[in-house]
């Protein structure tokens, strides 16, 4: 049964990208375990406000898991406690009576604070945009299965398509790699035959544009893999090396 | 030139200098596997490899991937703590399934280049380097001996010497956590992995690892007990 629960949160609080931050706490009394992390953080907002004070500020959007605009690094995870699941989807019966939840923004110098516990996460959207477009040809809608393609591949395709882009991966890097992300998104295109014509263009941009950007470079600790709320398998690192370097080759 | 400039090829030249150092350790291991029987043949061996062009040569190659291997973990490295920034989590858990050598790869690296040196100064400088300064026989402990006679080094240092037996076995330890990560990190930056594979991969890196540091291991402390040529009973040649 979901109990009422007291709980101290240490939260991450910061002006400005360029202003120093700080941890502040805050007591939050009876918050009801069925309640989502997100709301209970909504309710502390409503706490502040009625109190005079700034609220926290936060990325959200969807709240069911699929924008990937939610972060939050809570006790040492991206995403919190829960695997394979995102902030929106965390509930406060991960929590117990009592306890200190420490909240803090995305650490990675590829995602610069913006303010509090908001991050700035355009450069994954800039990566997307150097991966290009996908060349289909025009006229009458195909018919469906015109395109085989096996079981296998396809799995493995959807499987890679569910990254939403959070960034969970890079910020539980120890060397702020973006290369899940990446590696997802090569992947997903790469594996299909509609995605083959552009493939060997679009690794070879999308990874100059991750070196340009500054992430780091992957040494396979798997970290990602174990904080991704979309169970990104790293295997998709070891086909974009696959792809990319192939690529390199033949030119 | 992407290999140089890239992230995926500064990883590749990692990837293919870290294989090319256990292909070394491998044939090191064999090597010391002949003086565990025989002291003679290892004096054989060590006469073989002495200063000939071809050992030298050899030698060249060896320190130059060592080199290479070395300079790349310290240009990863610092573009890695750079890449993740100034700013530190004030909480932060190791997820379960990240191995604790795959974060530590540098520190590890470091202590098996520290014990390298050791073993450099005690074997190397003393044999193929004495031998190419001209030196005939080289002073151990009193005694002089050819720098070709391999086995009369390792009864030397080992036979009797704790601390000697002790320190190499601490090598080997951090030398074990290196490979557990390495050999399968190694292979997945080539690109030769997927699902299946995975943990396939990871479970031969830790047969490996455990091979090649569990022979190093068991033959030191066959040398420290019973000397060269310990691995059979005292009618052995010795
Ligand atoms: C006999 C000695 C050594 C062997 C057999 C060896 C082997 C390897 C292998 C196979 C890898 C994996 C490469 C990859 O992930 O693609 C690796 C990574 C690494 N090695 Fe070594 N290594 C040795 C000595 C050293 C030394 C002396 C250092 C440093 C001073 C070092 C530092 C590193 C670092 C930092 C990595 C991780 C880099 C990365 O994955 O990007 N290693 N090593
Ligand atoms: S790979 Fe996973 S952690 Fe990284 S951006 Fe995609 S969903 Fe988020
Ligand atoms: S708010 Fe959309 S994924 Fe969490």
């Amino acid at each position: 049964m979901d109990k009422d629960i007291n709980i101290t949160l240490k939260v991450w609080r910061q002006k400005g990208p360029k202003e120093k931050g700080q941890f502040e706490t805050y007591q939050l009394k009876n918050i009801n375990q069925s309640v989502s992390f997100l709301e209970m953080l909504d309710i502390l907002n409503e706490q502040l406000v009625n109190e005079g004070k700034e609220p926290i500020v936060f990325d959200h959007d969807c709240r069911e898991g699929i924008c990937g605009m939610c972060s939050l690094y809570v006790n040492g995870h991206p995403h919190g406690p829960a695997t394979g699941a995102t902030t929106c989807q965390l509930y406060m019966r991960r929590f117990n009576d009592g306890e200190t939840i420490t909240i803090e923004p995305w650490r990675s110098a590829g995602f610069p604070v913006i303010r509090d516990l908001m991050v700035d996460r355009y450069a994954y959207d800039k990566i997307i945009q150097a991966g290009g477009f996908v060349s289909v040809n025009t006229g009458g809608v195909p018919d469906a299965n015109a395109i085989p393609i096996s079981k296998a591949d396809a799995d493995l395709a959807m499987d890679a398509a569910a990254c939403i882009g959070c960034g969970a991966c890079a910020a539980a890097c120890k060397n702020g790699s973006a290369m899940l992300f990446v590696s997802a998104k090569v992947s997903q295109l790469a594996l299909l035959p509609q995605g083959k014509v552009e493939a060997a263009r679009r690794a070879k941009a999308m990874v100059a544009k991750m070196d340009e950007l500054g992430f780091g470079n992957c040494t396979n600790t798997r970290a990602c893999e174990m904080e991704c709320p979309k169970n990104i398998s790293v295997s998709n690192i070891a086909r974009l090396n696959r792809e990319y370097i192939c690529a390199k080759l033949k030119d | 030139m992407w290999l140089l400039n890239s992230s995926i090829g500064k990883k590749l030249i990692m990837s293919i200098s870290g294989l090319f150092l256990i292909l070394f350790l491998v044939f090191h291991v064999s090597m010391n596997v002949v003086a565990v029987f025989s002291g003679a043949a290892y004096d054989m061996v060590c006469g073989f490899l002495g200063s000939n062009w071809y050992a030298v040569a050899g030698t060249l190659v060896l320190a130059a991937g060592f080199i290479i291997h070395i300079i790349y973990a310290f240009i990863l490295t610092m573009e890695n703590r750079k890449a993740r920034g100034n700013d530190r989590y004030a909480v932060s858990a190791r997820p379960k399934g990240v191995e604790w050598a795959s974060q530590n790869m540098l520190v590890l690296g470091i202590i098996v280049i520290l014990f390298a040196i050791l073993h450099f100064s005690q074997f190397w400088y003393k044999m193929m380097f004495a031998e190419l300064m001209g030196n005939h026989e080289v002073m151990l402990g009193g005694a002089a001996v050819s720098p070709q006679s391999g086995s009369a080094f390792i009864d030397y240092y080992f036979k009797g010497n704790i601390v000697i037996t002790v320190l190499y076995l601490v090598w080997y330890a951090a030398l074990w956590f290196h490979l557990t990560h390495g050999f399968w990190s190694a292979i997945h930056t080539l690109g030769w992995n997927n699902t299946v594979w995975m943990s396939r991969w990871e479970c031969i890196s830790k047969i490996f690892a455990t091979v090649i540091c569990a022979v190093f291991a068991i033959i030191t402390i066959i040398f420290y007990l019973n000397g060269v040529g310990g691995g059979c009973s005292a009618t052995c040649v010795h």
